[in-house]
């Protein structure tokens, strides 16, 4: 029997915000910039430095995306087929990366391999800073999304084909990888995504000859102002972020392969023998790649004025609150996260309802292109805001549109953590529930809604922490009222004198402190049943 | 449905809030660097009855281009944070009503008003700085930047993603000029061959390869003549000097402008809050909080300026109509001789 197709209706509020805060400004200024001067376009195309900059841009996120998944997917095995001390807290650990402000990566990064770098090697200013950045912000893309999977996965199937005689690695090719492709899919194209429009990272660890879309569309946005040139790049990058997501939307469709999941618990044992060295090497590397910058914000923190102390604590609280006001900055991102929060949930749980209910079609497409503002230029959708949004009601510097930027970022998230578990759900219990008289308001009350909160508790979390740990959208946002946390970093680290910059390096362990907590609850109430990320 | 048209409702509510135009309120766009104290803008709400809403949207740069996309229909009542750089393009689009405070009478006009469009309120000087530990014998003018002495020494931030490089670039434009024997050109052409660093941004340049204040080996760094006095009031345990001094040739004067914008519909409060940031307790307070030098000259500096800081005397300073109409092309320039 087919599934009950839920009422498209409930995806009204995410398309609505997806269009009024996404697609009408974006479309907006790619209008007003192509407008102001059409010749431009085929111009901006062929220029030399385009080309090289849309070429780098895509063997970056390329290159990102395979050492992303290298790293991640032997971690995701372990984490997911093993049991071992301290697993919880190593999961911890390696998600904290993901939220962290990337002015603040770049300046741990600088520290590890930049000029006079602890590492003892200059990579600053070559591809390969860029690529270790980026590896050390997804990870926990790979880890939890792949990992997700992995842990639910009925190895039972894998015992089968060894008993027959296949070797290790024909039984990952053969029956692993398929089962688990269209989370590789997922977590890769996240990965490319994020890598492909990246900003900070390439910026701040970059060259002034190795930079992305993102990077020329903020140099022509910025200083020199060719709004037509920042457009038609804009528009590049929009058409690529579609016609990526469309191929890896079709691909999804492809690989879906219904099988049979377990609870975690079931599939995980103790690592014996040589899988000990296994388990040790898959987890330590990524544990190494995450903490060891974390490691430095920490020793900056410690050693601020020379000796080990609590100094950068007392700079904290020593920053003149007319320039930054770090309570003020405090309290600001926990009320937007707390909002994000929120709005989250209550425009992206209805989608995922009906996501769930429609494996092709529609529900593939709304879980596509709800996943486009994450691959947008943040510094365009900025702009797009202050062109399209004036009439009916002036929302230009609403301070509603932070939270708002937070949300769509949020959304893909969150629907990918929760579709599973929707999906998870028999369609037997429902029917039963149908039969004995409840109407299908309360069935869905009685039924879906216990089973789901454990996943959405999740998600809200996580929604929680993108909203804390977001900058580029909030920098591009006119804000009234005080700054962000990571705002207030930004601020703080452009400002010389030494507590400045002991402050900036205090706030942000504070934020992988709230962070790692959030992070953690994440973790004690992860959804019984499935929960990629 | 229902749920849609209370979200609508909710948010139209809010936006009808938020969009309000009461003549109590004045609201400033400005960048992200924009500091004031909560005791000034109380004295301003205590003498005027006019509250300040501070809107902040990122850099300067970005902050004037979403003003001028906003066209006659502004966020805000005033703009203050256009700088020399970017003054040409606010006037082009028109961006400001001519407002001539009486407060700056005398004093204003030494700064420029782009006829009576702007006015002045801070400026501060984007100079050289050097490790006064690990080098000793500093350089004493851009020319000798390119010897074999000072190889491998500079760090620039880049021109063309940075407002403190563009204006190091403008210096450089200023002294060697764009004709004769010796250009800007082949002047950058001679840096490059004596090793020039370029990085993104100015906080790279000074946390990142900046020898006395981060972790590289580069001694001189394009950044402020502010710089020093930061490093001695921001320290912690106390120091009685900075490691650091300004080399006072190769200097670019940046003004930072405040503007009531074309639209607003309380010009009159606008108005109100230009004489307040031109009055001496604003300007006493800019050097402190935003790093910047005051225009009015009855504003005094706090000591820690004057014993650690230099205003240099003949700095370089470019036409903002000239700036706005070769920008594009000396970037252009820029790139071809330095990063190719």
């Amino acid at each position: 029997m087919t599934p009950r197709r839920s009422p498209a209706l409930l995806a009204l509020p995410a398309v609505t915000l997806g269009i009024v805060f996404f697609a009408w400004p974006m479309a907006s200024i790619i209008a007003t910039g192509i407008g102001a001067d059409p010749g431009r376009i085929a111009g901006v195309l062929i220029k030399g430095s385009t080309l090289s900059t849309v070429w780098f841009t895509l063997w970056q996120a390329a290159a990102s995306t395979v050492l992303t998944l290298l790293v991640g997917l032997p971690a995701a095995y372990a984490f997911s087929r093993f049991r071992f001390p301290g697993r919880a807290l190593a999961r911890v650990l390696v998600t904290i990366p993901f939220v962290l402000p990337t002015v603040v990566v770049a300046i741990a990064f600088l520290a590890l391999i930049g000029p006079g770098g602890v590492l003892g090697v200059d990579l600053a200013g070559t591809v390969w800073a860029i690529l270790a950045a980026h590896v050390f912000f997804n990870l926990a893309v790979v880890i939890r999304t792949v990992g997700g999977l992995w842990s639910h996965l009925d190895p039972r199937l894998e015992e089968a084909a060894a008993s027959l005689g296949a070797k290790p690695w024909t039984v990952f090719r053969t029956i692993t990888l398929p089962l688990l492709r269209p989370s590789i899919t997922a977590a890769g194209a996240i990965v490319f995504l994020f890598s492909f429009t990246s900003f900070g990272i390439a910026l701040l660890l970059g060259a002034p000859h190795l930079t992305t879309i993102e990077v020329e569309i903020y140099r022509s946005a910025a200083l020199v102002f060719d709004l037509p040139a920042a457009a038609v790049l804009a528009l590049v990058q929009v058409i690529g972020v579609t016609a990526g997501l469309i191929i890896y939307a079709r691909h999804q469709e492809r690989s879906g392969i219904g099988q049979h999941l377990l609870p975690a618990a079931a599939t995980a044992q103790r690592p014996v023998g040589r899988q000990r060295w296994l388990v040790t090497a898959a987890v330590g590397t990524p544990l190494a790649i995450s903490v060891v910058p974390i490691a430095v914000i920490i020793w900056r923190v410690l050693t601020a004025g020379g000796g080990i102390g609590l100094g950068s604590v007392r700079a904290l609280g020593a920053v003149d609150p007319s320039v930054v006001d770090v309570t003020s900055a405090i309290g600001n991102s926990l009320q937007f996260a707390v909002i994000a929060c929120t709005l989250t949930l209550l425009v992206a749980l209805p989608a995922a309802v009906v996501i769930a209910s429609r494996r092709s079609g529609m529900g593939r497409w709304l879980d596509t292109l709800l996943m486009l503002p994450i691959g947008s230029s943040a510094v365009t959708l900025g702009f797009g805001f202050v062109v399209a949004l004036d009439a009916p009601v002036d929302l230009r510097a609403w301070w509603g549109l932070v939270p708002i930027a937070h949300t769509l970022v949020a959304m893909p998230f969150v629907i990918r953590g929760t579709v599973p578990v929707i999906r998870s759900i028999g369609p037997s219990l429902r029917q039963a529930a149908s039969v004995l008289g409840a109407a299908p308001g309360r069935v869905w009350r009685t039924i879906d809604l216990p089973m789901l909160t454990p996943a959405a508790a999740g998600a809200a979390a996580l929604a929680f922490v993108i909203s804390l740990g977001e900058f580029g959208a909030t920098l591009f946002v006119a804000r009234p009222g005080g700054k962000t946390m990571t705002v207030a970093i930004f601020s703080l680290f452009r400002r010389p004198g030494p507590t400045n910059l002991s402050a900036a390096f205090a706030l942000s362990l504070l934020l992988v402190v709230v962070t790692g907590v959030v992070v953690a609850l994440l973790e004690r109430m992860r959804a019984p049943g499935l929960g990629s990320f | 449905m229902k749920r849609i048209a209370l979200l609508l409702a909710i948010v139209l509510v809010v936006a009808a809030c938020a969009d309000d135009s009461d003549p109590a309120t004045v609201r400033l766009l400005t960048h992200d660097f924009f500091a004031v104290t909560d005791e000034l803008l109380a004295q301003f709400a205590n003498e005027t009855g006019i509250e300040v809403e501070i809107i902040r949207g990122g850099d300067a740069g970005i902050v004037i281009n979403q003003a001028i996309l906003a066209g006659g229909n502004p966020v805000a009542d005033v703009l203050f944070g256009v700088d020399t750089t970017l003054l040409s393009r606010t006037i082009a689009a028109g961006l400001f009503e001519p407002y001539r405070s009486n407060v700056g009478r005398g004093f204003v006009e030494e700064y420029g008003t782009a006829g009576g469009s702007v006015t002045p309120i801070d400026f501060g000087d984007v100079c050289l700085n050097y490790d006064t530990i690990s080098l000793p014998n500093p350089p004493t003018s851009l020319e000798e930047l390119t010897d074999e002495r000072f190889r491998g020494m500079l760090v620039v931030p880049d021109p063309t993603i940075s407002s403190p490089g563009l204006a190091f670039l403008l210096a450089t434009i200023d002294r060697f000029g764009e004709t004769g024997p010796y250009t800007w050109r082949d002047y950058w052409t001679n840096l490059r061959a004596n090793d020039v660093e370029i990085v993104a941004d100015w906080g790279t340049a000074y946390y990142s390869s900046f020898s006395a204040t981060g972790t590289g080996s580069r001694p001189i760094v394009v950044s402020y003549a502010s710089s020093p006095p930061a490093e001695v009031l921001f320290s912690d345990p106390p120091i009685e000097r900075a490691t650091t001094a300004v080399i006072e040739d190769g200097c670019f004067r940046q003004v930072e402008y405040a503007g009531v914008l074309r639209g607003s519909r309380n010009q009159d409060a606008a108005r109100q809050l230009i004489d307040f940031m031109l009055a001496v307790p604003f300007q006493e307070s800019v050097p402190s909080s935003m790093f910047v030098f005051p225009v009015n000259p009855a504003a005094m500096l706090p000591e820690v300026f004057i014993a650690n800081s230099v205003v240099p005397s003949d700095p370089a300073s470019i036409d903002p109509a000239t700036i706005e109409q070769n920008r594009e092309r000396w970037l252009t320039e820029w790139i071809d001789t330095v990063l190719r």
